[in-house]
């Protein structure tokens, strides 16, 4: 192929790109500027009162994660007890719940009539329950459990990619342990942690179940924002998505810029100090049990949701476990064509814009690093722009773009079977994008060279060669654009029609209707597939 | 006869400054042709040239790769059918030993027979189902060979063969990929930094300097016969002289203002000459190396027995064979 056509490619996609993920929000931005609707978002106390919560429920967040987060990264990567693998794996289990799955299994176990809630009502022979699980105390609870994950998972890698010697250097200097982590360490991982604050911020501020289902009467810019688009008031909602829009962006860029200089952990790469056995028999015992009680808090959520889906409707009132236990919910599950076709809808929606988005990645990565095009940064930018804004926002600015008709870049597309898979789409852009991306850019030019030079055209090259060598990045990055397909619901709520009803709209629906244990079973499906799909794409 | 391969003033305009060529070169079948040359000369680009990864400059100043009289200029690699062995061998880590042999040999209903005699010529036989992350540097190196040569290719082009051994392990492999292609018969063009690789392995050495061809000979006529003052300096080591030093060398021959160049081992001590002063001496065992400082200021190195001279002693030298350039500095 020739440098013009790859240009030309490159111009194409860069074009696909910008309509797809750029387009949208010019339209939000250019519907927003109405005087009516700017005068009523500065008039209204609400408003901003829903926009400060967003930041600092956020804000909280990313201190609560990074309170449970770093100290059992450290625990884990630096001490040896008993059990230290098993639950070191276990602690990571928080990621398989979608976000909708981990609040209704929160609101079987802690809502004021779940299970602990309806235990110590009985022990202490309460009349009512002892405790609404509402407003900002609820959101934040959730968001600390499901979110501490990434300052868990960031903070091991940075410390796994450590050099013992520093450490050694600095005892060797007379620094002392506490000297040691706070002068040496701490800036070495810095990077990994303003990762994960970054990542946990921006999760934060886009996140929608938690707000929805714990709010009560506390809003947040994202539940706002969807009640006012559900109330009609457009001009109004496209005010809000820009407002949240902004503070996505300057909450990244701030965040950005606390970053450090990635050099400083490139250069300690010897090897990880290893993990000291706790000597003193006593603290050992106390680790373990800790360890081990921390597990099953973790694990509850999901063993909740596990026996939750096993009580046939109307069979479970006032006790405090189930009575009676039996597959009824999943046999009506996957033998009724009606809550069949969530699920079907869900899988097929997930697929297609999975493999859209790996398609895209695969020819960015290829235009990007081996053909070196003219507008590889602008692609670069377009793919990673849906990451620096909530999902909320999308979900909105393509529901606006795509309900009028002014072709050729707007189409009626709201209402059609295409709006869901796209929404998804943009959302996985930036999973697979990275991912494709620096799998290209470790691969050795030389190995498709090798393979042209046998004889190999280009698509035998693709098939055999590069393909094979990208599926680690490729699988990870499918895999989660895959399961957060799944599991979205802040797009499916704003775009689904019956007819493409996906499985979160399924499980809010049986939830109106308090057929729990239903929507409890199609949780387990979703955190069983999530689980999966997540344990093959980390294969090696 | 026309030559094997002919390349024929092939040319590639990197960016306005940086220009490879245009070179012009015949290569007989079955002969060892070393591109030798510092980095930056365009040796890599000329071997990429002939494999077909870069393509030379179009609108027809580019010149012409031609192949047993049959034109290939802008022929793919993958239907040009050169065998390539990569810097770093690029064996593909995902196939074991025997599916990087079999790559080449797609429908060829021989496959295993083939890739079991290609890993046979380069000493592998047995190695099929191993993974080539458990093969040493030298084996892996062996593998990439037997890959490029499964195909039976035209010609073998080779980029830094010997680059990635440890220096106990590269004598000795030299010869052994001397012996290889030779038995082979190939046709065989090779890229290297390293002048005692180009001298041993190549039949003849083509040098490069800033994407010009420089020389291109037998190994005995660049260091003996040097075309201009770079060979002669990048090839061996190396006097330059200029001025009165020069002609104090040339006796009565005056060489006029362009520089003359004298081997180490050319010259001697004698009892007069070139004047001038020992500075230091380089014992390696059988000679010495002596640095010479002449009273002109010019230092000089001159090859010796190890007990001609002492630090400090005031010593006249005389050159026994002079190598001059027809024009000024080339």
């Amino acid at each position: 192929m020739s440098r013009r056509t790859a240009q030309i490619l490159g111009v194409g996609l860069a074009l696909l790109l910008a309509w797809l993920v750029l387009f949208p929000i010019l339209v939000v931005a250019g519907d927003a500027a109405d005087r009516t609707a700017l005068s009523a978002f500065f008039g209204r106390g609400g408003e901003w009162a829903a926009l400060w919560a967003s930041v600092w429920i956020s804000l909280v967040s990313v201190a609560l994660a990074a309170a449970i987060g770093v100290p059992l990264a450290f625990l884990f990567e630096w001490f040896d007890f008993p059990g230290r693998k098993t639950l070191g794996s276990l602690v990571a289990l928080p990621v398989v719940l979608p976000p909708l799955v981990g609040v209704i299994a929160f609101l079987f176990l802690y809502g004021e009539s779940g299970f602990i809630a309806r235990a110590v009502q009985r022990l202490f022979g309460m009349q009512e329950a002892p405790w609404r699980l509402q407003g900002p105390a609820a959101i934040l609870l959730v968001h600390a459990y499901s979110m501490y994950v990434y300052f868990y998972l960031f903070t091991r890698a940075g410390l796994a990619k450590l050099d013992v010697s520093m450490l050694e250097a600095s005892e060797a200097l007379g620094a002392d342990r506490w000297t040691t982590i706070r002068r040496v360490v701490l800036p070495l991982v810095r990077p990994s942690l303003v990762g994960a604050a970054i990542l946990t911020f921006m999760t934060s501020l886009g996140s929608f179940s938690a707000p929805y289902i714990f709010g009560g009467g506390f809003r947040v810019m994202t539940t706002q924002i969807v009640a006012t688009k559900l109330n009609g008031d457009l001009p109004l909602a496209m005010v809000e998505t820009l407002a949240l829009a902004v503070v996505a962006v300057a909450g990244l860029l701030l965040l950005r810029r606390t970053e450090g200089d990635d050099i400083l952990v490139a250069l300690g790469k010897g090897i990880a100090p290893r993990p000291r056995p706790i000597r003193r028999a006593g603290v050992r015992a106390l680790a373990t049990a800790a360890g081990w009680g921390l597990a099953v808090l973790l694990l509850l959520p999901h063993l909740t949701l596990a026996l939750v889906s096993l009580v046939p409707y109307g069979a479970w009132t006032t006790q405090i476990l189930p009575p009676v236990l039996s597959f009824e919910n999943y046999r009506r599950l996957f033998s009724e064509a009606e809550r069949l076709r969530p699920l079907a809808n869900s899988l097929w929606m997930a697929a297609v814009s999975t493999a859209m988005a790996v398609a895209l990645g695969l020819a960015a990565g290829w235009l990007i690093v081996r053909r070196r095009v003219a507008v590889r940064r602008a692609i670069e930018w377009l793919l990673a722009l849906p990451w620096a804004l909530p999902g909320t926002v999308f979900a909105i600015a393509l529901a606006m773009t795509f309900s009028v008709h002014a072709p050729p870049l707007r189409w009626v597309l709201v209402g059609t079977a295409a709006i869901l898979p796209l929404a998804y789409l943009v959302r996985a852009l930036p999973l697979t994008g990275r991912a494709l991306l620096a799998g290209y850019r470790q691969l050795d030019p030389a190995l498709e060279e090798a393979a042209a030079s046998l004889g190999a055209g280009r698509w035998r090259t693709l098939a055999r060669v590069t393909l094979p060598q990208l599926r680690p990045g490729l699988a990870a990055g499918a895999s989660l654009a895959f399961v957060a397909a799944l599991g979205d619901i802040v797009a499916s709520i704003v775009l689904y029609t019956y007819e493409t009803r996906p499985i979160s709209i399924e499980i809010l629906s049986s939830l109106r209707l308090s057929e729990t244990g239903v929507a409890a079973a199609f949780g387990v499906v979703l955190m069983v597939v999530s689980a999966l799909v997540l344990g093959i794409g980390a294969r090696r | 006869m026309s030559a094997f391969l002919q390349v024929q003033a092939i040319k590639k305009q990197w960016s306005h400054d940086v220009t490879v060529g245009p070179i012009t070169l015949d290569i007989a079948r079955g002969e060892i042709v070393a591109l030798l040359g510092p980095s930056g000369s365009g040796k890599t680009t000329m071997l990429r040239l002939l494999a077909g990864f870069e393509t030379p400059d179009a609108d027809g100043g580019g010149g012409r790769i031609v192949v047993e009289g049959e034109d290939v200029t802008s022929r793919p690699p993958a239907r040009r059918r050169f065998g390539m062995v990569f810097q770093h061998y690029a064996l593909f880590p995902h196939l074991d030993v025997g599916e990087n042999v079999a790559f080449g040999l797609r429908g060829d209903p021989d496959v295993g027979r083939k890739t079991s005699e290609a890993l046979r010529l380069v000493d592998l036989a047995g190695f099929e189902r191993r993974k080539v992350q458990e093969l040493s540097g030298g084996q892996q190196q062996r593998v990439a060979l037997a890959r490029a040569l499964a195909p039976e290719p035209r010609v073998l082009l080779l980029d830094e063969p010997l680059s990635n051994l440890d220096p106990a392990l590269r004598e000795r492999t030299r010869r052994e990929l001397r012996q290889l292609i030779k038995r082979v018969g190939i046709t065989t063009v090779f890229v290297t930094h390293e002048q005692e690789e180009a001298f041993d392995l190549g039949d003849r050495v083509a040098v490069l300097s800033a994407g010009r061809l420089e020389q291109a000979g037998p190994p005995d006529e660049l260091y003996e016969r040097p075309a201009s003052l770079f060979v002669a300096t990048f090839v061996g080591r190396a006097n330059v002289f200029r001025g009165p030093a020069a002609r104090a060398l040339c006796g009565g021959a005056d060489p006029g203002d362009s520089p003359i160049v004298v081997r180490p081992e050319r010259l001697r001590f004698a009892d007069a000459g070139l004047a001038g002063v020992v500075r230091e001496r380089r014992y390696t065992g059988a000679t010495a190396f002596y640095l010479v400082e002449s009273d002109g200021g010019e230092r000089f190195e001159v090859l010796a027995e190890p007990d001609a001279a002492q630090v400090g002693d005031r010593v006249y030298v005389q050159a026994e064979r002079v190598i001059r350039f027809t024009e000024n500095g080339r």
